[in-house]
């Protein structure tokens, strides 16, 4: 407790806290990687099968900077690789929200569609992405097409899933008041309905990205010669482990930046919704 | 020609799990005039409730007519302005926002809704709040903006659903005079919903006091206490008794039958 009299000699102790806050967050990795590197450098396992966290940074720095070419044809490839990932994760995320909204607020709204759409839908959701590949080698070859397929299929089902019940869980006293104002069925639809589902869309949208870029890197594995996920499998051929454990982190890494971007987003959009937690409003 | 006029209403739900009927609003007959202030009392579950939602249009009567301005009710309609007894804002607009949706429904432009709204910020005292958001409200401030939602659509009648039933006594005692002293200021009809015998008798100039399943009209009292009202005066004592009397003789019957 500060009084206010001692609020402002209070204030550096403040921000070293504030300091030690954010260090909180790194104790645990930084530990993990300390013991990682330790044990790597012991000799317990050979180099190869286990590289030290410094290996694999140093194959991380030449893949990405191209430095002395310890990654071989990779060296200085990684932007390429990247963006070739990010653009399959991007159109199939991108077709499968489009759709996914659309089918999943005409399902939550209208019987009709609930009857005639739904069951098929259900039935192909429990089918893995994964099973497709044969069929999507078969129907688009190997190029950008079968992977966009895939991460589609992935993203398609929670976006659709969590559309349909925001729809469905509207307050129907809002539908009510909005009857009472005089909204035409597409003004209820596009000015009531949607925006009080849009919580519920961004829910899925944020599992979507997810599942997209696990897609992405399956597709890559078998049926693309280019992206993060070929790196990967490439190097598990080569026995470049240091290379496989670069890639793993370019993925995650990636991934994680995808959904912050799509939280900056979601932050923006439902600026009404106050997040609001037992200790009162997030800062 | 009353603005509202209720002929034989029956209402009767149907109860498919148990397989039989409830009957719950039975033979309602009613003339509420213009600029009435009537105020629908009775127990939870006597249907006065359904009874509002039928004049709002939500539901339809299973027989009878109901008629507001001389015309049959079919579907909800912006002259009739329904407050909720939740305040049921649109969480992501901000008060003045929720205020003129039935404006921007029309396709106003902004500027006019927002020259048209603030009219009725000030006139439930919300100056200053007008571009919080609901969830940055209490109770109070927003079952305010459900009124000024209501009031800024001009309806011929305004219907009430216990729109004070959740707030603490205090602000309930400051919007039930802020309340009178709209109806005063605007001369609207008011139908006001509730199971209080106080708040009736402090709003209403026709307290509608409805009997429990089936929902009944037991009577209808007039009630001209000059307003400001003294609640402890005389005459206000006179009716609650008489009212409470209804209301004590109707739980002496449903005793007796049990």
């Amino acid at each position: 407790m500060t009084s206010v009299i001692d609020a402002a000699p209070a204030k550096p102790a403040f921000r070293l806290t504030r300091a030690l806050q954010g260090l909180e967050r790194v104790v645990v990795p930084a530990l993990l990687i300390a013991g990682w590197e330790v044990f790597a450098r012991s000799g317990v396992l050979p180099p190869a099968l286990l590289p030290a966290p410094s290996a694999v940074l140093h194959a991380l720095g030449d893949w990405v900077f191209g430095f002395d070419e310890t990654t071989q044809t990779y060296s200085g490839h990684w932007l390429r690789d990247a963006l070739a990932s990010a653009l399959r994760v991007f159109g199939g995320f991108a077709l499968a929200s489009l759709l996914g909204i659309l089918a999943g607020v005409a399902i939550g709204w209208s019987r009709l569609f609930e009857k005639t759409l739904e069951p098929t839908l259900q039935m192909l959701r429990p089918i893995p992405p994964v099973s497709w590949i044969p069929l999507a080698i078969i129907w688009f070859g190997i190029a950008d097409k079968p992977a966009i397929f895939l991460v589609f299929l992935g993203a398609f089902f929670p976006v659709l899933m969590n559309s349909i019940h925001g729809v469905k869980t509207v307050d129907h006293n809002l539908v009510r008041a909005g009857a009472m104002m005089g909204a035409s069925q597409r003004q209820m639809l596009t000015d009531i309905v949607l925006p009080a589902a849009l919580p519920s869309i961004f829910a899925g949208l944020r599992i979507a990205v997810g599942s997209a870029w696990m897609l992405t890197v399956t597709a890559e594995m078998v049926a693309v010669k280019s992206g993060l996920g070929y790196v990967l499998w490439d190097s598990y051929y080569f026995l470049r482990y240091d290379i496989v454990l670069a890639a793993m982190i370019s993925i995650g890494l990636l991934g994680y930046l995808s959904d912050l971007g799509l939280k900056a987003i979601m932050a923006h959009t439902l600026r009404w919704q106050q997040s609001t937690t037992v200790q009162g409003r997030a800062g | 020609m009353a603005a509202i006029e209720l002929r034989n209403i029956v209402k009767v739900f149907s109860d498919k799990r148990r397989g039989r009927d409830l009957l719950t609003l039975d033979n309602i007959n009613l003339d509420i005039e213009a600029n009435d202030f009537v105020c629908l009392l009775g127990p939870s579950g006597c249907g006065k409730s359904t009874l509002l939602n039928i004049i709002a249009g939500f539901e339809q009567a299973t027989s009878g007519r109901t008629l507001v301005g001389g015309k049959q009710v079919e579907r909800p309609g912006s002259d009739r302005g329904v407050v909720f007894q939740q305040p049921t804002l649109m969480p992501w607009l901000t008060a003045i926002d929720n205020i003129a949706f039935h404006l921007k429904l029309k396709g106003v432009g902004k500027a006019e809704r927002y020259d048209r709204a603030m009219e009725f910020i000030d006139l439930v005292g919300l100056r200053g709040f007008e571009h919080h958001h609901p969830s940055e409200m209490s109770g109070g401030m927003n079952q305010r903006v459900g009124i000024a939602r209501a009031l800024l659509m001009n309806p011929s009648v305004i219907l009430m659903d216990e729109p004070f039933a959740a707030l603490d006594a205090q602000t309930k005692l400051e919007m039930q005079e802020e309340l009178v002293a709209i109806w005063q200021k605007r001369r609207c009809t008011i139908v006001f919903v509730t199971h209080s015998v106080d708040e009736a008798l402090v709003l209403g100039n026709k307290i509608v006091v409805m009997t429990k399943r089936p929902g009944r009209i037991r009577e209808a009292v007039n009630f001209d206490l000059p307003r400001p009202r003294d609640i402890t005066s005389p005459e206000f004592n006179d009716a609650k008794r008489h009212i409470l009397a209804l209301i004590r003789e109707e739980s002496t019957r449903l005793a007796q039958a049990s």
